[in-house]
């Protein structure tokens, strides 16, 4: 190497995603000799304290692992542990978890949407900046974020960390009157939703495709949540269960992240547009409808168009509200018993970023043996780095703050969680000239 | 953002070991969002923006605990940077629930979790911020409370005292009209011991306070230790109730110490 020229994307914090990582990039010529999306945030090490913890403490303390997708870890947490034990839920039940859930969709994806994703399509650091000029869509994107993050409180006490939710239902369940109070502002954030593709729509994507391998849940009667069956595009159909005979987690040296793969072929990708490639036909008809309308329809292959899968994906969240609302009946209990029994039980989950898998073993007394967290982030972490050595390539000749940007871009598109990947991001582009003879 | 003219005070917020949640509390104030960020001048807040300025800042809000060397020498160039610290947040002024490795073999927990271990350098120790510099404001809870935290940067930038209560939470469940849930039910419940702030919520969930927003100004821990042997737990489960998300501030860990020590 001559080192003439040499050049290398870096980005030593990487903004507007959820936790602290970098990203490094080495170009040599036309080519992209490395890509390291390091994760430097220190790793916390849920899986060994959850060890001789309570089943009923799970849902709060791993609800910690992400102060953006609490719910999240809590629904894989309950439903993991239900299975363990045997326990049974109420059907109402079922219906409240679905909508604890749209709760946190609406709320996460409005945040990712229109804060820490449009901003790159407009050019903006920020959507402090953006507002500035766009003052009617932050000021919707707020009101968007705020009624899902309503949905949450109303179930779970408050948006960060709830505290109602429990193995075998929730502490406390609304009543009827408290719901309908949300329904004028659901009814809003269903037509904000469907503006909010038909906006996403209309920005500007780089030409960019990848034949992903795309993993998601698929339920026979529903968008899935908290339910289904794990399946692929390249033929998995599994059971949670028997997830780890499928997935296995490697650990690279330049991060406190550990890689997923599938076992025997490689990296794949979860979150949303791995939900709508697979669950296009389960989506209710408004969603489906907008996403036509938009030319929007799968297999969507290129990772910036997520913004507006994201967009769907809230005209969905705010419908089955809807819906779950106008047929709701409390639960003759909140939640059903769970007597302390030895047990092991999986659940996986769509997290807003992609399924998030709990496993547990419970003895006697109820007191947790072994713990295993897989979350979304983590999953994503090997397609990010390899998406990123093909789109690199595209931007050889780009100057290098914009290739920058662009490849900043890239991961946003994830909306990578660093603090799930590392219960445990950083940007670097190097470029070099290949050598002469 | 960085209209210096106007001669905003200059913000940082700064992530250690965390979730995230705490700084994202200012995201999720909907309402004050763009007010609060109008009268300040956000000049480092990775979470939120691709600008990030250097220091010198004037108020500097903290979010997570030391678990790692660099981590250890970060909070000193960062104490250095700003001319008001605070904390946010149960990790940054408690050590958060990762503290509950302060009492194992961190070399048996990395091996638990990753496969290759000698690539994991973390600290023995999870500490909260003041352990390691001086801090202006310890603002608690885990999560904060949004409110809290506008009343913070409200009460800062006029230069007086915030309002943030330092009483209990069964305070918040007397003006609640809550009937006392460990008096009438015989649900344990660490609110007798924990600052207020939650709006007593786990009270009002029919569940005993978990004890997120730490112990209040003057915990009679050893009193409360008493009434949870009297309702039937045993020490590993009251142990287990003080080492939650502030385990290791130095009132529970004291709690929690005497019960497994007995």
């Amino acid at each position: 190497m001559t080192g003439r020229g040499a050049k290398t994307i870096r980005v030593d914090t990487l903004a507007r995603v959820e936790g602290e990582g970098s990203l490094y990039i080495k170009l040599v010529g036309e080519r992209v000799a490395d890509v390291k999306l390091k994760i430097y945030e220190p790793p916390r090490l849920f899986e060994a304290f959850l060890r001789g913890r309570h089943f009923s403490e799970a849902a709060d303390i791993t609800a910690r692992i992400c102060g953006i997708c609490p719910v999240a870890y809590q629904m894989s947490a309950v439903h993991a542990i239900e299975r363990a034990l045997g326990v049974r839920i109420d059907p109402a039940v079922r219906l409240l978890r679905r909508l604890f859930y749209c709760g946190e969709w609406i709320e996460s994806h409005a945040l990712h949407v229109y804060m820490l994703h449009a901003p790159d399509f407009l050019g903006y650091p920020d959507v402090i900046a953006m507002a500035a000029d766009h003052r009617a869509v932050v000021e919707r994107a707020l009101r968007l974020k705020k009624v899902g993050n309503r949905i949450v409180q109303l179930l779970g006490g408050r948006e960060i960390h709830p505290i109602s939710a429990a193995v075998g239902g929730f502490y406390r369940t609304p009543t009827r009157q408290q719901f309908n109070e949300l329904l004028v502002d659901l009814e809003w954030a269903l037509e904000a939703s469907l503006e909010t593709v038909r906006w996403t729509a209309a920005l500007e994507f780089p030409k960019f495709e990848q034949d992903y391998e795309f993993v998601a849940l698929r339920h026979p009667d529903e968008y899935p949540f908290n339910e289904g069956r794990l399946v692929s595009n390249r033929g998995l159909d599994i059971d949670a269960a028997e997830y780890e005979d499928h997935f296995v987690e490697l650990h690279v040296k330049h991060s406190n992240a550990l890689h997923s793969v599938v076992r025997g072929r490689g990296s794949y990708l979860v979150g949303p547009l791995a939900r709508f490639n697979l669950n296009f036909d389960k989506l209710p008809d408004v969603a489906r409808k907008v996403a036509l309308e938009v030319g929007l329809r799968p297999p969507v292959k290129n990772l910036f168009r997520s913004i507006v899968v994201r967009a769907v994906e809230l005209v969905f969240a705010c419908a089955e509200a809807l819906r779950i609302i106008g047929e709701y009946e409390p639960p003759a209990a909140p939640r059903a018993e769970t007597p302390n029994r030895t047990g092991a039980g999986q659940a996986i989950t769509e997290a807003p970023r992609g399924i998030l898998y709990h496993r547990y073993a419970l003895d006697e007394k109820g007191l947790i043996v072994t713990a295993r967290i897989v979350p979304p982030t983590s999953q994503n972490l090997r397609q990010i780095e390899e998406d990123l050595r093909e789109y690199a390539a595209q931007l050889v000749a780009w100057p290098l703050d914009e290739a920058t940007w662009k490849c900043e871009q890239a991961v946003r598109s994830y909306d990578p969680c660093i603090s799930c990947a590392t219960h445990s991001l950083k940007v670097v582009l190097e470029r070099e000239e290949a050598d002469k003879d | 953002m960085s209209s210096k003219a106007k001669h905003k005070p200059k913000i940082g917020v700064f992530k250690f070991a965390s979730c995230d949640g705490c700084q994202l509390s200012l995201l999720d104030a909907e309402d004050e969002l763009l007010g609060v960020v109008g009268a300040v001048d956000i000049a480092y807040f990775p979470e939120a923006t691709r600008t990030m300025l250097k220091g010198p800042y004037d108020i500097g809000f903290v979010e997570g605990s030391v678990t790692t060397h660099q981590d250890a020498q970060r909070i000193q160039e960062v104490r250095r940077q700003c001319r008001t610290l605070i904390t946010i947040g149960a990790c940054a002024t408690a050590g958060g629930i990762q503290a509950l490795r302060n009492w194992k073999d961190v070399d048996e927990f990395v091996r638990v979790v990753y496969a290759t271990p000698q690539f994991i350098s973390t600290l023995k120790l999870s500490t909260p911020i003041a352990e390691h510099v001086p801090v202006d404001f310890e603002l608690r809870g885990c999560p904060i409370n949004k409110y809290h935290l506008i009343e913070l940067i409200t009460a800062t930038l006029a230069g007086r005292k915030p309002n943030i209560p330092t009483y209990s939470v069964c305070i918040d469940c007397k003006r609640k009209a809550n009937v006392c849930i460990a008096v009438a039910r015989g649900i344990a419940c660490l609110g007798p011991v924990t600052q207020a702030g939650c709006g007593a919520l786990c009270p009002s969930y029919d569940r005993g306070c978990y004890g997120c927003y730490g112990p209040m100004e003057t915990p009679n821990t050893g009193s409360l230790t008493k009434q949870f042997r009297i309702l039937g737990q045993g020490d590993d489960q009251i142990v287990r109730a003080f080492r939650g998300f502030n385990a290791w501030s130095w009132q529970f860990r004291k709690a929690s110490e005497e019960c497994e020590h007995k």
